[in-house]
């Protein structure tokens, strides 16, 4: 059951990959303005021109042209960019760890927050504290991670110069790192103080990011533990003498999560969507920051291949998701 | 009915605040000529990075100060304001419309129209939704109509996600029912019926996508990719503030400050309005 439910999911995904190959291709291809004209110094001869057409495939029909560049992008052969002239490939597994990373600490830090807050609130229901983190939460969820981000820049940026607003890494610094994972790998080398370096340009994006999601956790987590706290096991527990704080910990949590987790992985991928704009408003060296110089640029092959690999990731993530949740979940295990 | 109440009481105070604004800045939107103190595009280098009025070295007429090229920043803010409102009504009405039909479509019908459009909302939701803005403003053109068609193309989804459900729940109910062995024809039904039933929701989700479409057009404009680079929007005041924020912070404050009240206010109006019709909060 579990194994059909997989290779349907799996299936979908597919579809919906070359789904996003289809549209982001013909998108593109309707643009207005000729990308060859802007790698060509000014005065090349219709020659060069037609040379260069040739070579980037752009002289056949457009049908054609798509299951080119589809069946190289099934062999992992995703073009060459026409500003940088590199393997998109390469190009796009050179920044993709960098946004990695980012998102990940953001989503740690969004869970850390949201369900502290949760837990708090909880305890303390119908009390102040309770109707002070529902107003926070209301309020930091309306207000999206670029907006966060501005808010950071000024407050810990210009009034409080503390963290590091732009970049991903001091540039005087010497990095010894063999990939581009830079905080996995320098934690991994117990080189501490470029950890603390990367964690200072990282933290305020991060926060920028985790904000709304943590708003998001904190207010649902909050309302599962409520609902479980009333149960007769819970009870029991608080009967026997267990701390309120034990009894949410020990008792509650794991059974009030469900619901959490799944509105999570969703929202992971509203959040790894939302580094493109966080990432070019800190001058953060990761993926979407590329992907927008790609628009301005026009750099076609390149918008394709960042494209894809976000419509990949976001996919792989609700696929993770809805595993996982059939994993946890009886009903659908036994189902 | 007592917690209706309840609800209502608490709510109102938001509400009335919410409102306010908008209608504060909508009204300074569209009676800005009157209004703005200095014509919005006016260069005075004499007048370069002027704080705002509280400050020392701050100009009378140049309340909230000038940017780096000596333009008034308020009259910008209340010009900008201009683009915000068009592209926040113009783009989630037109996003509401497409999304509402086709989800009214797929959740009434089923079968092979709601898997059709259920695939194609798919395929939407795995575009980075920013990223996607900014390739169709860059592929249509730079321009007031692209950001409001690009909003329109991205943001349908909300809608159509949404109203599905709730059309689809409406349909298995009993005057509809009632409505088919009455002998109505499933059109009819659909927007005699079911429309009606939907239309609370969509009411909420629409302030809640004006709020959204402000954002992406601040979003665009920061990037440089909205309209022309002379009118100002709030985006726009954005990057050149982001650009000058350790000499003149206020280019940078001021326009945040209305861009969130202008967000959180569409926000609350929606939640408002949600709950208001919601009838399980009722």
């Amino acid at each position: 059951m579990l194994l059909q439910r997989f290779f349907v999911r799996l299936l979908t995904m597919l579809v919906t990959l070359f789904g996003v190959a289809v549209v982001v291709f013909v998108v593109i291809r309707v643009a207005p303005g000729d990308p060859i004209a802007m790698m060509l110094p000014p005065g090349a001869s219709n020659d060069d021109i037609a040379r260069l057409r040739a070579l980037y495939g752009l002289d056949k029909s457009i049908v054609q042209q798509f299951f080119i560049w589809f069946g190289g992008v099934l062999h992992g052969n995703f073009g060459t960019s026409i500003s940088l002239r590199q393997d998109v490939l390469g190009l796009v597994f050179n920044r993709l760890p960098a946004t990695l990373e980012l998102a990940t600490v953001a989503l740690l830090m969004a869970i850390a927050i949201g369900v502290t807050a949760a837990i708090l609130g909880a305890r303390s229901r119908g009390s102040a504290v309770e109707a002070g983190i529902d107003i926070a939460s209301g309020a930091t969820l309306s207000i999206p991670d670029f907006l966060w981000g501005l808010v950071l820049i000024l407050l810990f940026g210009v009034l409080v110069p503390v963290f590091d607003i732009s970049g991903r890494v001091s540039p005087q610094l010497d990095l010894p790192f063999a990939t581009q994972f830079y905080l996995a790998e320098s934690i991994l080398r117990l080189r501490f103080d470029l950890t603390w370096d990367l964690l200072k340009h990282m933290l305020m994006p991060a926060v920028a990011l985790a904000l709304p999601l943590a708003a998001i956790i904190a207010q649902l987590l909050k309302q599962s533990l409520k609902e479980v706290l009333d149960l007769d096991y819970v009870v029991l527990a608080r009967v026997k003498g267990f701390s309120e704080t034990q009894v949410i910990l020990r008792e509650a949590l794991k059974n009030a999560v469900l619901p959490t987790l799944t509105l999570v992985g969703v929202q992971f991928t509203f959040l790894i969507g939302g580094t493109v704009i966080v990432e070019r408003l800190f001058s953060y060296e990761g993926l979407g920051n590329m992907a927008i110089d790609a628009v301005i640029d026009r750099d076609l092959p390149l918008i394709q291949g960042i494209v894809l690999v976000f419509a990949l990731l976001f996919v792989l993530i609700n696929l993770a998701v809805d595993m996982t949740y059939a994993l946890l979940n009886p009903r659908l295990r036994h189902g | 009915m007592d917690e209706a109440s309840v609800a209502g009481r608490g709510l109102s105070p938001r509400l009335w605040l919410a409102g306010g604004w908008l209608l504060l800045a909508l009204l300074a939107a569209i009676f800005a000529p009157l209004i703005a103190p200095q014509d919005p595009l006016a260069q005075d280098l004499m007048l370069e990075r002027l704080p705002p009025f509280w400050l020392d070295g701050a100009e009378p007429g140049y309340w909230l100060g000038t940017d780096s090229l000596g333009r008034d920043l308020l009259s910008r803010l209340i010009f900008g304001g201009r683009i915000a409102f068009i592209v926040a009504f113009a783009a989630a009405t037109s996003a509401c419309l497409l999304g509402s039909a086709l989800g009214l479509i797929a959740g009434y019908f089923g079968g092979w129209p709601d898997r059709i459009i259920s695939r194609i909302v798919d395929v939407w939701m795995a575009f980075p939704p920013v990223l996607f803005a900014i390739l169709l403003v860059a592929v249509l053109g730079t321009g007031l109509s692209s950001v409001i068609l690009a909003i329109a193309i991205i943001d349908w989804t909300r809608f159509c996600r949404v109203i599905r459900a709730e059309a689809m729940s409406q349909a298995r109910m009993d005057y509809v029912e009632s409505a088919r062995i009455a002998g109505y024809g499933r059109m009819g039904i659909m927007l005699r019926e079911v429309l009606p039933n939907v239309l609370p929701s969509v009411v909420a989700l629409l302030s809640l996508e004006m709020g959204i479409a402000v954002i992406v057009e601040a979003i665009l404009s920061f990037v440089n990719l909205s309209i022309s680079t002379d009118d100002p929007t709030w985006g726009s005041i954005i990057a050149e503030g982001r650009l000058s924020i350790h000499q003149a912070w206020w280019v940078l404050v001021f326009p945040l400050i209305t861009l969130i009240l202008t967000v959180l206010s569409f926000s609350q109006f929606g939640e408002a309005l949600k709950a208001r019709f919601d009838p399980v909060l009722r």
